[in-house]
């Protein structure tokens, strides 16, 4: 059975992106629009991975990765953050929250299967 | 398509939301609100498109885009105040990103020197480059920069490391100690195992030293060690990319090494000195020569070997594949949708047709048959209602784009200007979203050029020099009613008039009421700016407005008072596919009228008729004198008229609130019927809206009520007249 991947971010051309990079790979996709809508679906989607992206409205990716981490059923979810190449900060504060890892954008399908196979059985 | 090519299309769409957030966000900024997440917004939506234009190496785009981000995300921070004047230089630089993304969509060039003058205005916003603009060296911060060390990559050469490296094959003594960390954010020693399997041959070793009894562990503990000893071609950059997620949350120790031979605790310490200092040193002198370090090669074990892969001491939870899919979403091609919507006309044209087929049939209105066809008929209006939604979209659409326009006429005539909206969420059919733009914008250009005074002769007029536009949207009786509404000085009636006179349009004496003086200006030909000016006088004078209205169904009228300003306000059906009507009998012939213009029904009375001179009549209704229209005459049904006491007659209020009676010969009932076009089909007929099939399977008519009651204006004249003598 394929591997559901969460995808999490309010950009519709981000998630289109993500869909057919992940799609092309085999997995099976679920989306939400922002953090909050990531955590309402977390439970019906359960997702092996998650991707999210960190500046959202409503709830941020930060705001996100915590309450994943704080959810005893999903806190051992693999989360990649999606983020710019010169966000050092914005990468360490994600690491903190608890992000297994990130890819960069934009991103290369190709790197970022190898990123989820990095993270996820 | 392409699948690409859909989601650049996506992007494009999105690129079109995030210009109208980005632009109602700098809007109510200027209007002092100080909402940090209304900063949020706006920086989002730059950043956002940044994003999108990456992905597709649009780069003048991402450089553009980047620019304005850095000086929005020191807004964010707070270093720079939003006031006036940076947010005009935004609102500016909001436009031009706009052109940018349109020309990356449609192709074409944009205004580079425009481009780069903003680019350069926005660089001087920029609080931290004040200083120090040299150009081109500006720092990259897009997000979160303002904290934080900063990361800078120091190159080291490891290649004079290696000891005695077999051709193409790179020997790598791996060690490997995660803290709990690693495990609290997911990560998975397994996975880091398997990766490292992929890069060449490795052999791992777990060490259980460190694990204590069952009673004391930790179940959040980290106990385990690893070393690997690996045989790859690639180098010690891949071998580092692959813990790339966990340096932080561990122990790690890549030496590059004999593969045959171990590296001991103490010798890698001392190893880890020594490259510390080297790098150290690197770093003082900034530049890299060539270092050799030897690796101990004595007093080393042999390896206990483990199979790759399979060191790991933490299974992942149970995560089962299943589990339905959560979209709030979902993106459908539009033709799908009007193959859906024509799909459903023809199951109300069948349904009408099985009602009729039981009238005929002579089945009880009680029997089973007819309950079970009113359900099916309910059920019907239900699933097109429902269908008809998916096609309606806010008018938000439209009037995002006006406040650009706002400025441009406004910096053209040079009027300060305010524009306000409300009912942006009103939702309308799409076909007729795409149809409003259009004349809306003339309307506003009007509004600002014509209807607005300069600053001077507002001052003088003992105004705010700042003009008011207000442009509003609402839901009334079945349709939308788009208001454009000016505080301006109204129409100039003597003017409006003299004009007409002039391009004889009207007679010098004909007696108009101030109304009738307003609606001459959506006569054809008629155009008030004295000098043709570049805004409003492009050849497109209120009468194209006017047609293209008429043409969506809608209907548009003026009210407008000396001194205080005109209001425009069109009326619009909220779709264009189906249409709520009377079906009428006239002269053998069926017609439909649509109900949303009438007013009322009755049967005109002897005494309440009256003619005078010619052909035309009047009918009193309620001490009110309407002109009285037979619609067989109009249509050239017939040659003579109808008897108005043997007929019905339709009260209609037509464009500018005009009211007549209709004269048809019997009404049969009402009845939701299908749009389909004459001008598609057949071709266009005076007097004639368009075409729907009756339950019969019959095409009826549906009449153009303010072409008819125009059509009758025309050859009726001499009423206004009657009118104005009646007082």
């Amino acid at each position: 059975m394929s591997k559901t991947v969460l995808t999490v971010d309010d950009s519709r051309t981000m998630r289109d992106m993500l869909m057919l990079a992940l799609s092309n790979a085999g997995y099976r996709v679920v989306q939400a629009e922002d953090g909050m809508h990531g955590l309402e679906v977390l439970k019906d989607a359960r997702p092996d991975v998650i991707i999210t992206d960190i500046n959202m409205p409503r709830m941020d990716g930060f705001g996100f990765i915590e309450g994943v981490r704080g959810d005893g059923l999903h806190r051992a979810v693999p989360i990649l953050v999606l983020t710019t190449e010169s966000d050092a900060a914005k990468k360490d504060r994600a690491r903190r929250a608890g992000a297994t890892g990130w890819i960069v954008k934009p991103f290369d399908p190709v790197k970022l299967v190898e990123a989820i196979r990095r993270v996820a059985a | 398509m392409d699948a690409m090519v859909a989601i650049k299309q996506t992007f494009f769409q999105e690129c079109e939301e995030q210009l109208g957030e980005l632009e109602i966000g700098l809007l109510v900024l200027q209007d002092g609100d100080t909402d940090p997440e209304t900063v949020n917004a706006v920086f989002r939506a730059v950043h956002s498109i940044k994003g999108g234009a990456g992905a597709f190496n649009l780069d003048e785009l991402v450089h553009f885009a980047h620019v304005f981000e850095n000086v929005l995300d020191h807004l964010r921070a707070g270093r720079l105040a939003a006031s006036g004047d940076v947010l005009k230089t935004m609102l500016r630089a909001a436009d031009m990103l706009a052109d940018l993304v349109r020309a990356a969509r449609d192709g074409g060039g944009t205004d580079a020197a425009r481009r780069d003058m903003l680019a350069a205005e926005l660089r001087a916003l920029d609080p931290e480059a004040a200083g120090l603009e040299s150009g081109g060296s500006h720092r990259d911060s897009s997000e979160d920069n303002s904290e934080g060390p900063v990361f800078e990559a120091v190159p080291i050469s490891f290649d004079d490391m290696e000891i005695e490296p077999a051709p193409g094959e790179h020997h790598f003594c791996i060690r490997f100690t995660p803290k709990p960390d690693l495990y609290a954010k997911a990560n998975e020693t397994a996975l880091l195992m398997r990766e490292l399997g992929r890069l060449g041959e490795a052999v791992i070793t777990c060490d259980f030293s460190r694990l204590p009894v069952l009673d004391e562990i930790d179940p959040e503990g980290s106990y385990l060690s690893w070393t690997i000893e690996l045989r790859t071609v690639q180098d010690e950059t891949a071998v580092r990319s692959v813990f790339e997620f966990v340096e932080w949350d561990c122990e790690l120790d890549v030496v590059p090494g004999d593969a045959v031979q171990r590296v001991d605790e103490g010798a890698v310490e001392s190893l880890i000195e020594k490259m510390q200092a080297t790098i150290e040193a690197e770093l003082a002198s900034q530049k890299v020569p060539p270092t050799a370090i030897q690796a101990p090669r004595d007093e080393l074990s042999a390896p206990t070997a483990g199979s790759a892969g399979q060191a790991s001491s933490n299974p992942p939870g149970g995560k089962p594949d299943t589990g339905k899919s959560s979209q709030a979403t979902i993106r459908v091609d539009l033709d799908r949708v009007d193959r859906l919507i024509n799909l459903v006309g023809e199951l109300v044209i069948n349904q009408a047709m099985l009602t009729q087929m039981m009238l005929e049939a002579g089945l009880a209105r009680a029997s089973g048959v007819a309950n079970g066809l009113d359900e099916l008929e309910q059920l019907t209006r239900e699933i097109q209602d429902s269908v008809m939604a998916i096609r309606a979209q806010p008018v938000k659409s439209v009037f995002q784009r006006i406040p650009r326009l706002v400025r441009e006429v406004a910096a053209m005539t040079g009027k300060t200007v305010r524009l306000t909206t409300a009912g942006e969420n009103t939702e309308v059919d799409k076909t007729v979203i795409e149809r409003l733009a259009d004349p809306l914008t003339h309307m506003i250009r009007n509004a600002i050029d014509h209807g607005l005074e300069t600053p001077e002769r507002r001052a003088a007029a003992g105004k705010p020099e700042e003009g008011l536009v207000h442009l509003s949207a609402l839901h009334r009786s079945g349709r939308i009613v788009i208001e454009v509404a000016d505080d301006g000085a109204g129409i100039d009636r003597p003017r409006v008039k003299a004009i007409a006179v002039a391009k004889g349009l009207i007679t010098a004496d004909a007696p108009l009421s101030d109304e009738e003086i307003d609606n001459l200006i959506f006569l054809p030909g008629f155009s008030t700016a004295s000098a043709v000016s570049d805004i409003s006088g492009r050849g497109v004078g209120m009468d194209v407005v006017r047609r293209s209205i008429l043409a969506l169904g809608g209907r548009i009228s003026i009210r407008s008072k000396p001194r205080q300003g005109s209001t425009f306000t069109m009326s619009l059906p909220l779709t264009l596919a189906v249409l709520d009507g009377m079906v009428v009998t006239v002269a053998g012939e069926t017609l439909v009228v649509p109900l949303t213009a009438i007013i009322e029904t009755l049967q005109p009375k002897h005494a309440s008729v009256h003619g005078f001179g010619g052909n035309t009549r009047v009918i009193a209704i309620r001490d009110q004198f309407i002109p009285l229209i037979d619609v067989g005459h109009e249509l050239d049904y017939r040659a003579g008229f109808a008897d108005p006491c043997k007929s019905v007659a339709l009260l209609v209020e037509s464009e500018g609130h005009v009211r007549s009676a209709l004269l048809v010969d019997a009404i049969l009932g009402q009845r939701q019927v299908v749009i389909k076009s004459l001008e598609t089909n057949y071709q266009h007929v005076q007097g004639i809206a368009a075409a729907t099939i009756l339950g019969d399977g019959r095409v009826a008519l549906i009449l153009d009520v303010d072409a008819v009651v125009a059509g009758s204006r025309v050859a009726g004249a001499g009423f206004e007249q009657f009118c104005a003598a009646a007082g």
